[in-house]
């Protein structure tokens, strides 16, 4: 049987979309470079604002996957098209392999594709100054998701219940030092919400968070930053985190300008949280790459329109959703996979597309 | 702490470093400072066989009017293409200076000249007109101190002392203070980089000694040319170093490394002008903390002399740092100069522990 | 002591691990609504007292959050009360009795 639809990247997005078109009686292989699908989401523990389980929005994308072909565990290595027929090659063979091919990899046929490859975290290690990989007791967002999960409370490094907790915004954000000029748009509303959930488990602690702007640009996003201020006494000091030093206890002193009072800031916390930003995933690359489709400088793919045709590209069958295309919220990213299947279904069922 | 992290980013920050056949060009200020340091450069680099070359004709890089804002960067970058020049017609084409902002400079006129290939054509002509001279750029720029880097496990093999406290057998807690023209404005211009050079640490490393990583290890030693050279801003300047001693007092260093012209005379001669203002100390029981160029303190591991080195010119005593490695040192000899003629004697400080 | 023409500056830092909190934590019990101020500045632009002087109701309140309440102890008496900055506010903090429970705090701590 030949694949109606090609879904590359079984993220939130890809699931989402893949789900969607099987529901729509179309054939579907799903790709997936991972033993497992849910990407990032699969490793966060709530979700902003609400606080809701990822989980279950992750199970929810799961069982809409029932009628996908789930293939994980593979790379893309070859794309090619042939009028409206695409040809991808992955590096791995799997069950009733369409076409003979070598043993270690498999050739498989679409009349469309569906980009989902989303994106990667911003190495933190890259901000040398801020020590991370370095200094203890200096985290990711995503590693203090992990310690939510676990639930075994949240310690130091030398095994003591934080007094003090910083969060640093736009780490690899809206940083030229590292070539990224853009701003990831959720990490605002995460450390809010990272925040809250911190006071909630450890109400005793001051927390502390680092910000430029606070861009709190979506529905309730607001509230929680009221929420933070009013009913869990978040400190918000706005200046960049320029430098991080340890002390021999394992605490990080954090320098900043408190640019509200116009003056050096110095703070002593003993743990502190680094909002790694979005960048384009290693893959999307890769694969923009075999099909000769553009990215922006940012190294996000670019739709055909931003804005009327933001789920299409420059070839005709190749469609984009979610963090492809950069920086989004699940949420967004959800409705982005669903209107992308959308606008799949109606390229596959058109006779004579303009395109051709 | 997590040593291996810092190894990535050193690994990530590997320079070339010419192996022999250097021609070498001083500061202008060191050997007025730290007398024997460079003297001491040159004869380490000696016994280990090394070319080391200078050219009697070649003059300051112009670097130290430049940051003072007095010489205007064309000028400056025709006084480089002298030296290059030399460089050329002596038949070298390592260039190894002794100073931070000289190599800082260099490297900043380089880029320049990678970048805008018509500066360099004019710069050129600018040298023809003024001396009829035609020059090449160096094949390899490195600061003395990366040689010595790379010269710091023969360094250790050949040495006499280690920088342990032959009393405890601890390592000796060292500072490592960096100029900030070494590789901040070029981090991949600097073994280790900007952030966590490796340049000193490599040295302490292997002589022995334990690295301590302070808060504000990454501040200015407060030179700042303007700073210190017009005398109503050099509260600024001494408030840059006093923030540093304040920042590391409590990490209890015993001795400051550094490889700038600068950093080693403010960080030491502010110690003791701070306690003649204030009273404060920030070594051991009333002494400073001792403050040494890379030079020097290769040379105390080589087994040299410590008044050979110049070490009685230091504001702050080394006589507690020389007790604890063990290295031997005759008092009667401190003011003697090398026909074992007084030099004279100090006055000593109100505070600062005195020998 | 010697003179020798020059003289250490102090280090305007603000240090928050030296700083005093017992300020801003009497004042937060005086006046809860502290809390949510965003620091947009509506305060200090409507400001009679601001028009004229250096008082800045936003930044000083800012300071005592820092745990800096020493640099304004003395612009605070600046204040007229006549409210305008209440009626701009966007978060709805009661900045009169705010101002009221800044100088109280003062009053009380020294």
């Amino acid at each position: 049987m030949e694949n109606s639809v090609i879904v590359i990247g079984g993220g939130i997005s890809g699931m989402t979309a893949a789900g969607m078109l099987a529901l729509q009686g179309l054939s579907v292989t799903l790709l997936e470079k991972e033993k497992e699908t849910g990407g990032h989401l699969a490793r966060w523990d709530r979700l902003f604002p609400d606080r809701r389980k990822a989980s279950e929005v992750l199970d929810f994308a799961r069982e809409g996957m029932k009628r996908v072909n789930l293939v994980t565990g593979v790379t893309v290595t070859d794309i090619s098209r042939q009028g409206r027929e695409f040809t991808v090659v992955i590096n791995s063979p799997i069950p009733n392999p369409q076409s003979p091919t070598p043993d270690h990899e498999t050739v498989l046929k679409a009349r469309a594709l569906l980009l989902a490859t989303g994106f990667d975290l911003f190495e933190a290690r890259k901000k040398e100054e801020y020590g991370y990989g370095i200094y203890n007791n200096v985290i990711t967002s995503a590693d203090l998701e992990d310690r939510f999960k676990l639930k075994k409370g949240i310690l130091t490094s030398e095994g003591k219940i934080p007094a003090r907790i910083g969060i640093v915004h736009c780490v690899g954000s809206r940083d030229e030092k590292v070539g990224n000029l853009y701003c990831s748009k959720v990490c605002c509303v995460t450390g809010v919400k990272q925040a809250i959930e911190l006071k909630e488990m450890l109400p005793a602690a001051e927390v502390f968070n680092f910000y430029m702007d606070l861009r709190m640009f979506d529905r309730h996003f607001e509230e929680l930053y009221y929420e933070a201020q009013q009913k869990w006494n978040v400190n918000f000091i706005r200046g960049r985190l320029s430098e991080c030093a340890e002390n021999p206890d394992g605490s990080i002193i954090v320098k900043t300008e408190d640019t509200l009072t116009g003056k050096p800031f110095k703070i002593t916390v003993d743990l502190l949280v680094l909002l790694t930003g979005f960048v384009p995933a290693g893959s999307t690359g890769d694969i923009a790459g075999m099909l000769g489709l553009v990215t922006g400088t940012d190294g996000f793919i670019n739709s055909a329109d931003s804005h009327i045709m933001n789920n299409s590209t420059d070839i005709p069958g190749v469609f984009v959703a979610g963090a492809v295309k950069g920086p989004i919220s699940i949420g967004e990213a959800i409705a982005d996979a669903r209107a992308a299947a959308i606008q799949l279904a109606i390229y596959l069922n058109s006779p004579t597309p303009a395109d051709d | 702490m997590k040593l291996e992290g810092k190894r990535l980013i050193w690994n990530e920050y590997q320079k070339e470093i010419a192996d022999d056949n250097y021609f070498y060009v001083r500061s202008c200020v060191r050997q007025n400072f730290f007398p024997a340091a460079e003297k001491t450069f040159l004869r380490y680099m000696k016994e280990f066989g090394k070319n080391v070359f200078e050219n009697p004709s070649h003059t300051t890089c112009s670097g130290i009017g430049y940051h003072s804002d007095i010489v205007p960067i064309e000028t400056a970058m025709t006084m480089v293409a002298r030296q290059f020049a030399l460089m050329t017609e002596s038949g070298y084409e390592n260039f190894v200076t002794s100073c931070i902002t000289s190599f800082g400079l260099y490297t900043e006129i380089l880029d320049t000249w990678h970048h805008f290939p018509e500066i360099e054509e004019k710069i050129r002509v600018h040298l023809r007109n003024a001396t009829g001279r035609e020059f090449v750029k160096p094949k390899n720029l490195a600061h003395a101190s990366d040689v010595t880097f790379k010269l710091r496990k023969e360094i250790s093999k050949a040495g006499k002392y280690r920088l342990v406290n032959q009393n405890t057998g601890e390592p000796i807690r060292v500072v490592e203070h960096i100029g900030c023209h070494y590789s901040r404005m070029f981090p991949s211009k600097g073994v280790g980089g900007a952030e966590y050079p490796y340049v000193l640490v490599g040295m302490i490393e292997e002589w022995g000694g334990e690295v301590i990583d302070y808060p504000e290890r990454r501040h200015c030693c407060g030179f700042g040319f303007r700073q210190y050279l017009i005398k109503a801003n050099r509260g600024y300047s001494i408030s840059a170093s006093k923030k540093k001693f304040e920042s590391m007092k409590p990490y209890k260093p015993e001795l400051i490394l550094t490889n700038c012209p600068g950093c080693p005379m403010f960080l030491d001669r502010w110690q003791y002008t701070i306690s003649e203002m204030e009273g404060i100390t920030y070594g051991e029981k009333g002494q400073g903390i001792p403050v040494l160029t890379y030079e020097e303190l290769a040379g105390l591991i080589l087994g040299y002399d410590p008044w050979d080195l110049g070490l009685q010119v230091h504001q702050v005593p080394v006589e507690p740092l020389l007790d604890k490695i063990g290295i031997p040192y005759d008092p009667e000899r401190k003011f003697l100069d090398k026909d074992e003629n007084s030099i004279g004697k100090p006055k000593s400080p109100s505070f600062l522990k005195f020998y | 002591m010697i003179d020798f023409g020059y003289t250490i500056t102090k280090d305007r830092q603000l240090d928050y691990d030296r700083g005093d909190m017992r300020y801003y934590r009497l004042v937060q019990s005086l006046e809860p609504s502290v809390d949510v101020c965003m620091e947009c500045g509506s305060c200090t632009a409507t400001c009679s007292a601001g028009q004229f002087t250096e008082f800045n109701i936003r930044k000083a309140h800012t300071l005592i959050r820092r745990g800096n309440t020493e640099s304004i102890k003395a612009e605070l008496r600046k204040c007229m009360f006549c409210g305008k900055c209440q009626l701009v506010c966007p978060r709805g903090v009661n900045l009169r009795n705010l101002i009221l429970a800044m100088n109280r705090a003062i009053e009380l701590l020294g």
